[in-house]
């Protein structure tokens, strides 16, 4: 295969892509790439071992522009943003008036703007709701000409020193606008792995250089889609749409850390009163972790039942962590069953395969903090 | 000694009235590395065509199919341990069962090393 499939949008690395043997999937609407030749397994442990190139441009890059974007945003998200440092990022979540999740997202304080980073398949009704809900208060502006790609894995910050000498130092969550052998970049010491990394946001028309320069480096290899997955379900993140949808909450999610402690005191986001309400009360139901005996996974939409057989919930991504050498599975349970160590059940095939309600990430997350 | 291959990708080489089954070489590139193999119960009837084993990758699972039909009289314990055998040997060490042909005769529907050559592809 050489073409996209029809219909589907290609990012500006796809031509290396394909040059790398990537096998092209759909995801989001783009033609990606869900592994190289070195496949699913040596990727993922590649990027736990040394650094893994990423292609994320598929991601949605939004600058919002006006007198105060801040205060302007938090009308529809729950994190302090107003309180965050120039050159400081924040993970933060679009919410409806049920609380529910609309998208997750990074958002930096870059300065005179504010950069946000939202997903693929959610971008466009991210922008629409932006702009529907701050207009008058700040200006929305998709960066269509951007890439974003991710370095990430303990050699990361060795190899992006080489050529950005200054990314050596930044703290994790912290945002520099830098050059790249000359070339222009902005760099958060941030992932989606659960290892210290970056993400690298340049003009499309200098991505393929900038992959090439990595990967020319001896400890870089290109990874798919497919380890990006098992990496971040190991370090127990959520994928939206997955484990975190608009009937899911924050509270629900376990994601109250995302609550900063201004705004779950003062409000002003939608949701406000059924989250508070969670907060103070608990909700019906929980996000865990699910540990299984033996090496069969239990994968998304996996039934979750007590030790009597009565389904208490679902699975919502399963697989098998090749770090943690084991099946890694998270999902939601009734709170009567969300305390750690609790046995549980996952119906899969039909058959019930014991498993424990689990701390995550299953494996350490190993972030910068200088 | 034949090998016969099935449009599921799935080989079946028969020695007397005992075949062995397994996934083929292109369908072991095709699942990515396997993580996990659940196999039949020795004693177990399949039907030619019906679910009779599981593959997972890291990614996904995927139903094997029996070839033809019979009763499972073992299943490789090797899989048990190291799954990987489906990638590294997906005809030879890393075969998933054996059984006892009830029909023979279903052999014949099955395409040969060549035809199946040209059905892989054909797909591509």
């Amino acid at each position: 295969m050489t073409e996209a499939a029809e219909n589907l949008k290609t990012t500006p690395l796809h031509a290396l892509h394909l040059e790398l043997k990537g096998r092209m999937v759909p995801f989001a609407g783009y033609d990606m790439p869900v592994q190289y030749p070195l496949g699913i397994l040596k990727e993922h442990q590649h990027t736990r071992d040394k650094a893994g190139l990423f292609d994320v441009s598929h991601m949605g890059q939004v600058r919002l522009t006006g007198d105060d974007p801040a205060a302007a945003l938090e009308a529809l998200v729950p994190g302090d943003i107003k309180g965050l440092a120039r050159g400081r990022m924040r993970y933060t979540l679009f919410l409806n008036e049920q609380g529910g999740i609309l998208d997750d997202l990074m958002v930096t304080n870059a300065g005179d703007h504010l950069f946000l980073v939202v997903n693929a398949a959610c971008k466009e009704q991210d922008v629409a709701h932006l702009r529907d809900r701050l207009k008058g208060k700040a200006e929305v502006e998709l960066l269509d000409d951007l890439a974003l790609m991710a370095l990430q894995g303990p050699a990361a910050a060795g190899v992006l020193e080489r050529f950005v000498p200054e990314a050596a130092t930044m703290k994790f969550m912290s945002y520099l606008p830098a050059t790249f052998n000359g070339i222009p970049v902005v760099i958060t010491r941030s992932g989606y792995t659960g290892e210290d990394g970056y993400e690298i946001s340049c003009d499309k028309s200098d991505a393929e250089t900038i992959a090439r320069a990595l990967l020319a480096e001896d400890e870089v290899e290109a990874i798919g889609l497919g380890a990006r997955d098992s990496l971040r379900l190991e370090a127990g993140l959520c994928l939206y749409g997955h484990d975190i949808d608009t009937t899911t909450t924050p509270v629900e999610a376990a994601l109250e850390w995302a609550l900063s402690k201004r705004r779950r005191e003062e409000g002003g986001f939608p949701g406000y009163d059924i989250i508070k309400d969670q907060l103070a009360n608990g909700a019906p139901r929980r996000r865990v972790g699910f540990r299984t005996e033996g090496r069969q996974p239990a994968r998304e939409h996996t039934e979750v039942c007590d030790m009597n057989g009565n389904k208490i919930g679902e699975v919502t991504s399963g697989g098998f962590g090749p770090t943690f050498n084991a099946p890694v599975a998270m999902g939601y349970v009734d709170r009567a069953h969300a305390a750690l160590d609790t046995p549980v059940q996952l119906m899969v095939r039909g058959k019930p395969l014991a498993a424990k309600v689990a701390a995550m990430p299953f494996v350490p997350q190993r972030y910068y903090r200088g | 000694m034949t090998i016969k291959y099935t449009k599921d990708h799935e080989w079946v080489r028969v020695e007397g009235d005992v075949a062995t089954v397994g996934v083929s070489d292109h369908a072991q590139h095709q699942l990515g590395d396997v993580v996990f193999v659940e196999l039949p119960d020795v004693g177990r009837q399949l039907q030619q065509g019906k679910e009779a084993a599981v593959v997972e990758s890291v990614k996904a699972a995927s139903d094997v199919y029996a070839p033809v039909s019979g009763e499972v009289i073992e299943a490789n314990a090797d899989l048990e341990n190291d799954p990987s055998l489906v990638n590294t040997g997906a005809e030879t060490t890393g075969w998933f069962f054996k059984l006892r042909l009830s029909n023979p005769a279903e052999l014949d529907a099955l395409m040969d090393e060549a035809a199946y050559k040209a059905f892989v592809e054909g797909q591509a």
